[in-house]
């Protein structure tokens, strides 16, 4: 009796802070969040009830047409960065051994070190009309003028893949580490070649860290602000920005909150979209 | 209208309120007097603030930002969490009518002799609300174009960004001050049409045109003070739409970089101070004023921020270099043409975010 009396508040103790932790500062902040997008601004410091802002964000072209674009962008840097990742993974897992795999794992972890704010004025830096990668052309004969390499949308792909590269590295060395070298083995034996084994033993296998290294992926890039904004061009629009411009420079907090939700919607759409399409569960890609 | 740090903007965006608050948390527990001024790069310089606190034992704490963080800092806490704001002047009423942030100043606490009076009683008029001011004077300046004299003699108005002659080596704000210099660079009155919203719209949908035609001009659009900076003195553009202390910033370094006031006239800005309505500290608030205001003091702000002040008599005390760039810039004639801000009838605003997002938009 005693003892579970105090493993229950033992329990509870535990789970205070948590909770606190949710209640004060996710659900709470969401409700308010929730009731400002569906208030409309009829008159100075008068509101109304409406669903107004959430109309706004289907009938007029430019809003949703940005959030296309921003899935659009950030499904192609999740397939990028999946693409890039993947054999690094495999050979920091799979072919090296003791220190050298420490090594080269802690060489991705080390631009992490430094602040996005920093990577990114690095990249630009690098990418500018006047700066390192152009002079270097120019100073090799490759190029006969200036080359401006910032300001478009590769250039913010870039960004972004190398932003999110560790997030999926993680996760893929992990389960990858798990695979048992015999089953590789005895699929070469059983007459296999290097894309049947890929295909049949090693995928399946790293199906859960795949999945869950893109839904992070998607999720941070989705909600990046800083690369958008520092890398991409005049046309370039994402829909953070959006969100921003609406909150600061154009005092619409209820479009502003309207637009925040409908993120959250629409990207945990894509997400189950995902889920569904690649025959994964949430639990199994997270557990 | 000064220089925000480019980095900040984002950095606040993602800290947002929540840093501020935080920080309101812990000042507020603090028992000496402080003073938590939110102002612009530059306007509240290391040394002024040093020479504040000896002689008042009032601690200053010091948050850049500009315009719109301003107001919308203030309206996440009901004007709570700083106890002197600095806006731009034809920002304050509209502000205070929507979401009622600022408290009226109590002029007879200003040393009112401090200040260029022109100045002081055109603040006040547009400050006004229900009869009661809400904001006086401080520094002043004007966007203008910045140009290198060797690529781009050109240019003598805004329009003439949009020259092909310049294609992809020019650079502005996609911003209201834009909007409205290219209205009246194209022979229009924006601020006549302030309180007609249909012609107000009309001229928008000019502006909006021109701007989509000039858009293939652009390099980028500059955010903050630094990216203007360095776009102009890497050269890789040769004219911008610019603050007219960056224009002189870069002056300094290299001279062929000049800042000219466009035909059509400047636009002027006057940057107030303001009391936000639950200020802690409005004695402390009154103290700094009339202690910046003072002429010597008032010179080194304009040093730091690259822009004058409206304090009576501080251009003596300024360096003769700046001066000259000034009287450069602005022969007499220039400024009597300057176009100041009046302030902006609430609505008007909406209208131009959706120009601009449609400009953004454009291909």
């Amino acid at each position: 009796m005693n003892t579970s009396n105090a493993a229950r508040l033992g329990l509870i103790l535990l789970l205070a802070p948590l909770l606190v932790w949710l209640l004060a500062l996710v659900i709470l902040p969401h409700i308010d969040m929730l009731l400002i997008s569906l208030r409309e601004r009829v008159a100075p410091q008068v509101y109304e009830r409406s669903f107004a802002n959430y109309a706004e964000f289907f009938t007029e072209p430019l809003y949703w047409r940005t959030f296309a674009r921003t899935a659009i962008m950030s499904i192609s840097a999740t397939a990028l960065t999946l693409l890039i990742a993947f054999p690094v993974s495999y050979y920091i897992a799979k072919m090296l051994r003791g220190r050298l795999k420490g090594f080269l794992f802690l060489l991705c972890l080390v631009p992490f070190w430094v602040s996005e704010l920093v990577r990114t004025f690095g990249w630009m830096i690098l990418l500018r009309e006047s700066g390192v990668i152009s002079n270097v052309l120019q100073w090799t004969g490759l190029a006969d003028g200036p080359v401006e390499m910032l300001y478009n949308d590769a250039t913010i792909m870039v960004g972004l893949v190398y932003t999110s590269m560790l997030f999926m590295v993680v996760p893929l060395v992990t389960t990858l580490d798990s695979l048992e070298d015999s089953l590789v083995e005895a699929g070469y034996d059983l007459g296999g070649n290097g894309l049947t084994v890929l295909r049949t033993i090693i995928i399946p296998h790293a199906m859960p860290g795949i999945v869950s290294g893109c839904i992070v992926v998607f999720m941070l890039t989705l909600g990046n602000y800083l690369t958008p904004i520092l890398l991409g061009g005049k046309s370039s629009m994402w829909f953070t920005a959006q969100i921003y411009t609406q909150f600061i420079t154009r005092f619409n907090w209820e479009l502003g909150a309207a637009f925040g939700f409908l993120l959250l919607a629409l990207s945990s759409a894509i997400v189950w979209t995902g889920l569904k399409l690649s025959r994964q569960t949430l639990s199994e890609s997270m557990g | 209208m000064k220089y925000t740090k480019g980095f900040n903007t984002i950095v606040k965006t993602i800290s947002g309120v929540l840093v501020s608050t935080g920080l309101i948390a812990f000042s507020a527990g603090a028992q000496a007097e402080t003073l938590r001024l939110l102002t612009w790069g530059g306007y509240a310089p290391e040394a002024v603030v040093n020479i504040f606190e000896a002689a008042s034992g009032i601690e200053v704490e010091v948050t850049n930002s500009n315009n719109e963080e301003m107001i919308s800092k203030l309206r996440a806490t009901g004007g709570a969490g700083f106890d002197l704001v600095q806006p731009s002047q034809d920002r304050i009423s509209s502000a205070q009518i929507e979401f009622d942030i600022y408290k009226p100043i109590n002029l007879s606490k200003i040393n009112s002799g401090l200040m260029i009076s022109s100045m002081l009683e055109g603040t006040k008029k547009n400050t006004t609300v229900n009869g009661k001011v809400y904001g006086v004077p401080h520094v002043w300046g004007t966007s203008a174009l910045t140009i290198n004299t060797d690529k781009a003699s050109g240019i003598k108005d805004y329009t003439d960004l949009c020259d092909p002659k310049y294609a992809g080596k020019v650079t502005y704000r996609l911003k209201r001050p834009t909007l409205i210099a290219f209205a009246f660079s194209m022979g229009m009155d924006p601020f006549a049409a302030y309180n007609d919203k249909a012609k107000y719209a009309d001229i928008m949908a000019k502006v909006e045109a021109k701007l989509k035609d000039c858009k293939s001009n652009v390099k980028a659009y500059w955010s903050g003070g630094d990216a203007l900076i360095n776009l102009l003195r890497s050269e890789e553009v040769v004219a911008a739409m610019a603050w007219d202390g960056s224009g002189w910033k870069l002056s300094a370094e290299n001279p062929k970089i000049q800042t000219i006031a466009p035909t059509s006239g400047a636009l002027g800005w006057i940057d107030t101070f303001a009391l936000p309505k639950k200020t802690k500290a409005e004695d402390a608030a009154y103290k700094w004023i009339n202690f910046v205001m003072q002429p010597k003091i008032a010179a080194m702000i304009t040093e730091a921020a690259g822009n004058f002040t409206a304090s009576k008599g501080s251009d003596a005390f300024v360096e003769e270099s700046k001066r000259k760039l000034y009287q450069a810039t602005f022969p007499p004639a220039a400024i009597d043409n300057i176009n100041w801000y009046p302030p902006v009838p609430a609505g008007l605003e909406e209208m131009e975010g959706k120009v601009m997002d449609r400009v953004q938009a454009a291909k």
